[in-house]
């Protein structure tokens, strides 16, 4: 296990009134066992019913997080999965923060992985004090206490949790609870547990941000600039002031936009439409996209900085002697996130400062922004988290961005008013915090046999951490980790492998976007291994294998999952099918791509998928992550850009930037590869992979190499 | 202006702009929340509910229109079909975020209504208008196989 927590003291605590046992654990070890008026980082409570709530520090975007946390405590504890409930943390990073981040926050596919440890020794810690209050009451032996879906037991005598809550509440906690040996997992890695979150939202119960009404509450919406970095000069809202619902315009303080309240949400986004405002666009994007890729390819040709330790002269010098070589071009677009639910939060006063009702991915980021605006302290700020309608990195912003909106709005109506600020889809599209537009142009020399001799390989991209709080754990020698990531790091032995980099300056803002670098790094590098088989016409699994050295324990699970991969698939040498494989997120997953062309039309009939994720908590859910993922990347790949004529967005809203389909979503079959390994993440690492998968399965069956994307530009159709 | 609606088996009315779409009335004004607005422009379906039993795209269906029509949103479907349709998305775990699903779930009502033993392109054509961010297609068509299949049961 690579999870270690440095001392592990437990604490809990009986409410006055109503006796409820609350069990969390310090994993700083600041505060000693035994002072039940002290409730810290509280992730399990009990009460006298025998219900369980478990305590969720991180949001529910889809990815399966309340149903894996709930898994975690639910399995040390033996509880009945029907009586486990789950809530969402407050904001507080003190008892829940993320422990790879130090902060409280959700993404980079962290969630199981930084909890698989804390949340079953919570769980652990609970089961602890409910048998010694049964052996005590009882008057039997700890030892001779079993439990088992809810129900403690011990010869004739049975009882449920609820029956040892108040005298468990009275006992002091051992410092280290004993965890179950993977051999006595009933829940985990053993079945399919419904998801937590299942029926509320078959049923329209679900509550997500936008569901949220506050009596009194007025609803806004932000007209902003039509242009990154523009400010406006002036508005005119007297069009808007003719319709019924409207309440008030006012510039943003920072003149990035107008915002715009009224009585309900169509009258917010009619009267924000009829706005008239003059723009400042001195220090705005006014560029078109053929101007903006030019500067990208310009950026290739003498990139400022160099990743790894072989530099670029070296690996050129090494591709001169080359018997023959492979080159590459490829461009990415600019992607927009597009969650199903528009951002949105609602802020409304408190006694001492504000509440928001948010799908909140980064309360403490948001807590630290919106005090800074609001001039509160942090602990002023309240966050209830709710349902989150997607997220795929957009929800989490170093800026807070849509929250920060949300505060201004708040304040610049007098801070009495709860307010509701909505996006809507074109708001979304149109909104930046991008995919950065992205170019990689590689050289690969090869000798007569097919052996790599060297590999110059450029990026040119926006980076996305730099001039962020990120920035010192992200920017080393001035190469933004997540701009080469995938690439610099990759797994294969490549010999002479220079990797340099070019920053991309532009106020277009942009973001990690499901799987950050990975999404455009993995395309390139599986496509060019793809065209090095080809071109040595060697098989491409079997070339791959061969490019990973069985004694490194990350390059020996990768050429697992490519195994995997090959035999679920059935792949044998010569089969006119794509194959890609991609590390990311300490998880490894290869796809082979089955497609079908008719002509100039395609379609994507079948993804086999195979997965090392270590322990695989839930094995329903990381299969719906390998579906979700890698139909997420599919979309993007085969239609999805966001494009600018004059700095001006050219995509609105989805009949222009057209989501993934039932009609192209192709069938799915996944395997999870067996490991004892710590838990890693499942949200992302199968979205990089899929896309040179298709890709090279349409080079397979056309001929045709895709190196522009997305993939509709390339005159085929996806049908 | 005051409209009469029908909704989920209870009259309404309501007082607002003419030409509101239907959407926003369901949500705002009488807070049944179970419906989305994902795009506003008919596109991605998160807006579905049923107007004298049939499917329509709510943020585009204007107010005037939907006035003494019978109206169901998700928080009002009963009856075999859709109480089949629901469990089987709970047997399957269709859901991810869930922020689409109560549009596919109405889209797929309706499908299984009118056709209890649909082809694979039966359900391609009629959840084409759903788009799901997540992908949980899957799913989506393996719960109405197994719905589809407890109905002919």
């Amino acid at each position: 296990m690579t999870i270690q927590l440095s001392r592990r003291d437990f604490l809990k605590s009986a409410a006055a009134s109503t006796v409820v046992l609350v069990v969390g654990l310090n994993s700083k070890g600041l505060l000693a066992a035994g002072q039940p008026d002290m409730v810290i980082n509280p992730f399990v409570r009990i009460d006298q019913d025998g219900f369980i709530t478990v305590i969720a520090k991180h949001f529910e975007m889809g990815q399966g997080t309340t149903t894996g946390l709930t898994t975690l405590v639910a399995e040390e504890l033996d509880a009945d999965w029907q009586t486990v409930k789950v809530d969402f943390a407050p904001a507080n990073a003190a008892k829940y923060k993320n422990l790879f981040w130090g902060v409280q926050g959700t993404g980079g596919s962290t969630a199981i992985a930084n909890s698989f440890m804390q949340y079953r020794t919570a769980g652990a810690a609970a089961r602890e004090l409910l048998v010694r209050a049964a052996a005590e009451h009882w008057g039997v032996d700890a030892a001779d206490i079993t439990l088992s879906n809810g129900i403690l037991a011990a010869g004739s005598k049975q009882g449920h949790f609820g029956e040892f809550v108040a005298d468990a509440a009275r006992l002091i906690p051992s410092d280290n609870p004993v965890l179950k040996s993977p051999d006595q997992f009933k829940l985990i890695g053993k079945r399919a547990l419904p998801r937590k979150d299942s029926q509320s939202k078959t049923d329209g119960s679900a509550i997500f941000a936008i569901d949220v009404a506050i009596p009194g509450m007025v609803y806004a919406a932000i007209q902003r600039s039509p242009r990154f970095g523009g400010k406006v000069t002036s508005f005119d809202s007297s069009a808007a002031e003719k319709l019924s619902g409207f309440i008030d315009a006012k510039a943003l303080p920072n003149q990035a936009g107008v915002v715009v309240y009224a009585k309900n949400t169509w009258a917010a986004f009619q009267a924000r439409d009829a706005i008239r405002t003059e723009w400042d666009n001195t220090t705005a994007e006014s560029r078109s996209n053929a101007d903006m890729l030019e500067s990208l390819r310009q950026l290739t040709t003498n990139p400022e900085y160099e990743a790894l330790s072989v530099k670029r002269d070296q690996a050129q010098a090494s591709i001169t002697a080359a018997a023959k070589t492979v080159e590459a071009e490829f461009v990415f677009p600019f992607l927009a996130h597009a969650p199903m639910e528009p951002l949105n939060c609602v802020i409304e006063p408190t006694e001492n400062g504000v509440r928001f009702h948010d799908g909140c991915q980064a309360p403490s980021a948001v807590q630290g922004n919106v005090a800074h605006v609001l001039g509160l302290q942090t602990e002023q700020v309240e966050i209830n988290t709710v349902y989150a309608g997607g997220s795929f990195g957009r929800r989490s912003t170093t800026t807070s961005d849509y929250q920060v909106e949300a505060a201004h709005a708040f304040a610049l109506l007098g801070k009495k008013t709860p307010v509701k600020l909505v996006w809507s889809r074109e708001d979304d599209i149109r909104g930046g915090y991008y995919r950065p537009m992205t170019v990689h142009s590689a050289k690969i020399g090869l000798d007569d046999s097919g052996k790599i001799l060297g590999w110059d390989h450029r990026v040119a991209t926006k980076p996305i951490m730099k001039g962020g709080p990120w920035e010192s754990y992200a920017v080393k020698d001035g190469v933004d980790r997540t701009s080469v990531e995938g690439c610099a790091d990759t797994l294969y032995q490549v010999p002479e492998f220079a990797v340099s980099l070019g920053d991309f300056k532009s106020t277009i803002p942009v973001l990690w976007w499901r799987s950050v670098g990975h999404s455009h790094t993995a395309y390139a590098m599986e496509s060019l291994l793809d065209m090095i088989a080809h071109e040595t016409q060697q098989d491409p699994v079997d070339m791959r294998i061969g490019m990973l050295d069985p004694s490194d324990d990350k390059q020996r699970r990768m050429a697992g999952v490519i195994e995997a991969a090959r035999d679920l698939s059935e792949w044998k040498k010569g089969d006119r099918r794509g194959f890609a494989a991609h590390f990311s997120f300490n998880t490894w997953v290869a796809v082979v791509a089955d497609v079908s062309v008719n002509g100039n039309q395609v379609h994507v009939d079948k993804l086999y998928i195979a997965v090392d994720c270590g322990i695989a908590v839930n094995p329903d859910v990381i299969k719906a992550q390998m579906e979700g993922g890698a139909g997420y990347g599919l979309g993007a790949v085969l239609r999805n850009e966001i494009t600018f004529t004059d700095g001006e967005v050219e995509q609105s809203n989805f009949p222009d930037y057209e989501p993934l389909r039932i009609t192209d979503m192709p069938a799915i079959e996944v395997v999870i590869v067996a490991s004892a390994e710590a838990p890693s993440g499942v949200g992302e690492p199968a979205t990089p992979p899929t896309g040179p998968a298709v890709a090279n399965a349409i080079f397979a069956k056309t001929g045709k190499r895709i190196t522009q994307l997305p993939m509709s530009k390339s005159g085929l159709q996806f049908v | 202006m005051l409209f009469n609606l029908n909704i989920n088996g209870q009259a309404r009315s309501v007082e607002v702009e003419a030409g509101t779409p239907l959407l926003w009335v369901i949500r705002d004004e009488l807070k049944l929340t179970g419906t989305k607005f994902g795009c506003g422009v008919a596109s991605c379906g998160a807006c579905t509910v049923h107007l004298n039993g049939s499917p329509i795209l709510s943020c585009s269906f204007p107010i005037d229109s939907a006035a003494g029509n019978n109206i169901t949103t998700i928080e009002g479907l009963q009856g075999e079909v859709a109480e089949t349709v629901q469990l089987a998305w709970r047997e399957k775990d269709v859901v991810q975020c869930g922020y689409c699903q109560s549009g596919q779930i109405m889209s797929a009502v309706d499908l299984l209504t009118r056709n209890s033993s649909p082809s694979d392109s039966d359900i391609d054509s009629a959840m084409s208008g759903n788009a799901c961010r997540c992908a949980t297609y899957v799913r989506i068509r393996d719960a109405i196989k197994l719905a589809s299949q407890k109905l002919e049961a």
